[in-house]
């Protein structure tokens, strides 16, 4: 027996191929999910690919998170489903305020794609179980909007409940905040970040490193043992 | 205004017309006049205007461009040649591969960022046009002097349009150049080249037969940007005070229109919807309707009133010549239309039908009921003129070959030594360009298995199998300065080394060909000779051209660009996993240098960066032996008895171990081979070079190998240490050639 783990397709959604990919190396069985139908097609999980939602328009994840399908899934996240918000999907999630804060342009101004060094802050989480907190990975980081900021008081809850979940290292790629590249809401079945787990779960390509398959293990082995 | 019909164009032939502000020579006017019988409309006269330009109809280059077909090499290879948006060639397990490179120069100059951003875009449609998913970009470019102000403006719009179309499409970018010299000061070189991938079954042409299939526009609407982009900015030369007048002329890109453009199409193709298709580029309606009727069976009605518009105030004419991006055209079944149409709502693009094919052999158009439009489509597609202009080899050539670069002082100690490859890896021609490439994605569609700075950038197109395609452009313009016909092979057999150096089997080409101006006749000269160089070239080493882009008008006032031929070559491999990256990467491999080195500075980085000296001749080419070390770097790669190859190019031996040691982290420790001195050992730019890295187990088969085929192959040192070693030269750390390598380009552009 396996779990269903839906990708969720906008119109400028551009790695929803590799999230599907990521899902199956890791054994579980992808299911693609398009953003005008409601219905999650009873899938046991769901992640938010990166790309370009709606081109970016007026804010990058703003119009995605009013769709049919995010209906759904908002609703859902509240009472438990484990959702991924990776690169565009971590927007999309704090515009759904799902998660807080919100994602600015990278200080540098520049498009950055390069390996990115993270440490995971907390490995209780639904997405990051497999690994041990404190665990240093590498995965790329792609974005033109990865700044991540939210106001001191919200920062402080964050680390206070430990919910933030990745944090760079070896130099803060796009100057967010307290070099928080990810985090998660109180429950640990949202979780979102800036790099690209999916990106990382072959030996063959990409950066050559596998150390993003964690997350779409981690969440297999909880809802396979659920 | 009373609107220009066929019926008053009859009764009017007296009328002013404005044919030479689009463009057009008189004779030209006068040929359009006995093709119809009576003056043309304005709306024939712009589709003419556009059409008939230097971009669309190719009119000084094609009587040189003839010699890609008449010598074409055989190739089992070759599904479409030349003259469709795009060549094809089959890799093999039922899929074949388009690719193509072209210009985007002109509006990059103008308006950086758009003329970027829309270069890729065109070259995207063009591969989406042959039914096909594209699966990579890459960007070979060429500025003005790195430090001047004006590179300042253009690199870095250039390279976040590029970046910022490209990554909103979600296509790696694999590879590409950056190159910077001051001959491209007003006239930078903004090439762009896209791979896609198709089973053989999904093959699309451009072409509209059967009377009574429905012609569809669909994608952005039209509007006012880039009206005669290709007659007016393509096939002009800038005024010497590089002043553009026409800043409407560069057309405004929408990467996210064009991405639900490409998944829409995707769609469309896999249920079979389409008879014929052609994507909507330079010269827009005009081009697509008259190409997609010429290649049918003629006959085409459109209704131009149902066209979709930006701006409701746009004439006949200005529909017709827009350049509005991301748009294409499809002919289509009767009754298939509605099931096309309900993909296209499903993806939210607009689609209209507007017109039909029809039995006949014109070209008519309509405007609101009237006919605006009644001509031959192949006078429009392919039937412009042909100039055979006058060319000649101009009167400094052999001044400039006399000044040999032999001449010129060498350095004399191993500390001048040490400090020339210092200033060579420093300067911005060798130096890491991590700080533009990092602002491009290559890991997106998760196949990416090379990227650059590796020799070719590699795709795996199948999951299963782990077949692979490779792509490497080159080009050198300083060669080709010197001496053209070989200027384009050097850049040929670079590229063809670089594919063979990652383990893929060079299949076929591309190229773009960028040139000043083909009224001048040294330009043209240059122009004869880079074609035939490459003609004669692809034919030995049989890789056919598949097709291409001319760039002419590359000058300002009287100072032409270097003649710079772009060569792509693609590549494919059977299994991605025995690729063969640049890095040394382990203690202990031992360095081989593979093929002849001679003493041969002309034209090389060395002299440029140590004199800033541009003389003497290109190196040698010799095409059999490029082909021998190609056959033997597959083979060492497929067999695995080899860890790392890194072809030799600009800056010689020394610049590709320098990157080597750098991308893998380690130090190398280099003799000097009998006969050779340590200059030319570590500066000279021989031609058909190669260095690896052997495993210690595999050395004695690889070295048998060689020696079994004739391939010089000589042993020079080992991978070691933390330091670059010359033995009796010099040492000097990676460290040290790290920051000279990677701080230049942040440090001038940051």
């Amino acid at each position: 027996m396996t779990a269903r783990i839906g990708v969720v397709t906008f119109p400028g959604t551009l790695d929803d191929r590799d999230a599907l990919r990521a899902a199956r190396i890791a054994g579980a069985e992808p299911v693609s999910l398009w953003h005008r139908d409601k219905d999650l097609h009873q899938v046991d999980a769901v992640v938010l690919a990166g790309g370009f939602s709606y081109g970016d328009y007026l804010r990058a994840g703003a119009i995605s998170r009013f769709s049919p399908v995010m209906e759904t899934i908002i609703e859902q996240a509240r009472s438990g489903l484990p959702v991924l918000g990776i690169c565009n999907g971590f927007q999309v999630l704090t515009e759904a305020h799902l998660l807080p804060g919100a994602m600015l342009r990278n200080d540098h101004l520049h498009f950055v794609c390069r390996d990115q060094k993270l440490r995971v802050e907390n490995a209780t989480t639904a997405w990051t179980a497999d690994y041990e907190a404190g665990q240093e990975i590498s995965v790329p980081l792609k974005n033109m909007d990865g700044r991540y900021v939210a106001d001191e008081r919200v920062l402080d809850e964050l680390e206070a409940e430990g919910r933030v979940a990745f944090r760079y290292l070896g130099g803060n790629p796009n100057g967010s905040l307290r070099d928080i590249a990810g985090i998660t809401n109180a429950a640990g079945n949202v979780v979102g970040l800036m790099p690209h787990p999916e990106h990382a779960v072959e030996p063959l390509v990409g950066t050559g490193r596998t150390d993003g398959l964690g997350f779409f293990t981690s969440i297999l082995k909880k809802l396979v043992s659920a | 205004m009373t609107l220009d019909t066929v019926k008053h164009a009859g009764g009017t032939p007296d009328v002013e017309q404005p044919w030479a502000e689009l463009g057009l020579k008189q004779d030209e006017y006068a040929r359009i006049r006995e093709i119809l019988g009576r003056r043309p409309t304005g709306a024939e006269l712009a589709m003419y205007s556009v059409m008939w330009s230097e971009h669309c109809s190719y009119k000084s280059s094609k009587v040189h461009l003839k010699q890609f077909s008449e010598k074409k090499p055989e190739s089992d290879a070759m599904l479409v040649g030349i003259g469709e948006n795009a060549g094809v060639v089959d890799v093999g397990q039922g899929y074949a591969v388009t690719f193509k490179v072209e210009s985007h120069n002109h509006p990059s100059y103008i308006e950086p960022y758009q003329g970027a951003a829309t270069g890729i875009g065109g070259i995207v449609r063009d591969i989406l046009a042959m039914g096909a998913r594209p699966v990579a970009v890459v960007d070979p470019l060429r500025f003005g002097a790195a430090d001047h102000p004006d590179t300042k403006r253009v690199l870095p719009g250039v390279v976040a349009g590029i970046g910022g179309y490209g990554n909103c499409l979600g296509l790696p970018n694999i590879g590409g150049e950056v190159v910077f010299d001051s001959c491209y000061q007003g006239n930078p070189l903004v090439n762009a080249g896209c791979i896609g991938v198709m089973k053989h079954e999904d093959l699309h042409l451009a072409k509209a037969s059967g009377p009574g299939n429905k012609v569809i526009l669909y994608g952005a609407r039209t509007g006012g940007d880039g009206i005669g982009g290709v007659s007016v900015l393509a096939s002009e030369t800038f005024d010497a005070a590089g002043k553009p007048t026409k800043r409407p002329a560069v057309q405004v890109g929408d990467p996210f229109q064009e991405k639900l453009l490409i998944e829409c199409t995707l769609e469309i193709f896999r249920e079979k919807l389409v008879a014929g298709i052609q994507d909507l580029g330079g010269a827009g309606l005009s081009c697509a309707t008259s190409e997609l009727a010429s290649a049918g069976s003629g006959g085409m009605r459109v209704e131009l009133d149902t066209v979709p518009l930006r701006d409701a105030t746009l004439s006949p004419e200005e529909i017709l010549m827009s350049e509005s991006q991301e748009r294409m055209c499809a002919v289509v079944e009767p009754d298939k239309v509605e099931r096309f149409l309900a993909i296209c709502e499903k993806w939210d693009v607009i689609a209209t039908v507007i017109g039909e094919v029809t039995d006949g052999e014109r070209l008519e158009i309509y405007w609101h009921g009237e006919q605006i439009v009644d001509v031959p489509p192949r006078s429009v597609a392919h039937e412009g003129p042909t100039y055979h202009r006058p060319y000649a080899r101009p009167e400094w050539q052999d001044a400039l070959q006399a000044d040999d670069a032999g001449t010129l002082p060498r350095p004399g100690t191993g500390a001048e030594l040490k400090d020339q490859v210092l200033k060579l890896v420093a300067h911005p021609n060798q130096a890491s360009k991590a700080w533009i490439t990092d602002q491009y994605d290559r890991f997106v569609q998760g196949n990416t298995v090379l990227a650059q700075p590796e020799d070719a950038g590699m795709i795996r197109i199948d999951e299963e199998t782990n077949l692979g395609v490779a792509m490497a452009t080159d080009g050198n313009g300083r060669y080709a300065k010197l001496d053209p016909y070989t200027g384009a092979q050097l850049a040929l057999a670079e590229a063809y080394r670089n594919v063979a150096a990652s383990g893929a089997r060079p299949l076929a080409i591309s190229d773009c060909l960028n040139f000043g101006s083909p009224e001048d006749p040294a330009v043209m000269w240059q122009f004869a000779e880079v074609t035939r160089g490459l003609a004669d070239g692809c034919l030995e080493l049989g890789t056919p051209v598949t097709g291409g882009n001319v760039s002419l008008y590359n000058q300002t006032g009287e100072v032409a660009i270097h003649p710079t031929p772009v060569v792509a070559v693609l590549g494919v491999i059977d299994d991605v996993t025995r690729r063969t990256p640049i890095a040394f990467a382990e203690e202990g491999q031992l360095l081989y240098l593979l093929g002849d080195t001679r003493e041969e500075f002309g034209g090389s980085a060395w002299s440029e960066v140590v004199h800033g000296h541009l003389g003497g001749l290109p190196p040698r080419v010799d095409l059999a032996r490029e082909k021998l070390l190609g056959e033997i770097l597959i083979s060492a790669s497929r067999d695995g008895m080899i860890d790392a190859a890194h072809d030799l190019s600009d800056g010689g031996l020394v610049q590709a171990v320098v990157e080597s040691c750098l991308r893998g982290g380690t130090g190398a420790r280099l003799v000097v081979p009998d006969g050779l001195d340590a200059f030319t050992f570590l500066f000279s730019e021989s031609a058909g070079r190669a260095v690896v890295a052997v495993p210690r187990s595999e050395e004695l088969r690889f070295t048998d190998m060689c020696g079994a085929r004739g391939l010089p192959a000589t042993r020079i040192g080992v991978v070691d240490g933390t330091e670059l070693d010359v033995q009796g030269e010099f040492g000097v750390s990676l460290d040290e050639l790290r920051t000279a390598h990677e701080a230049t380009v942040p440090a001038l552009l940051a």
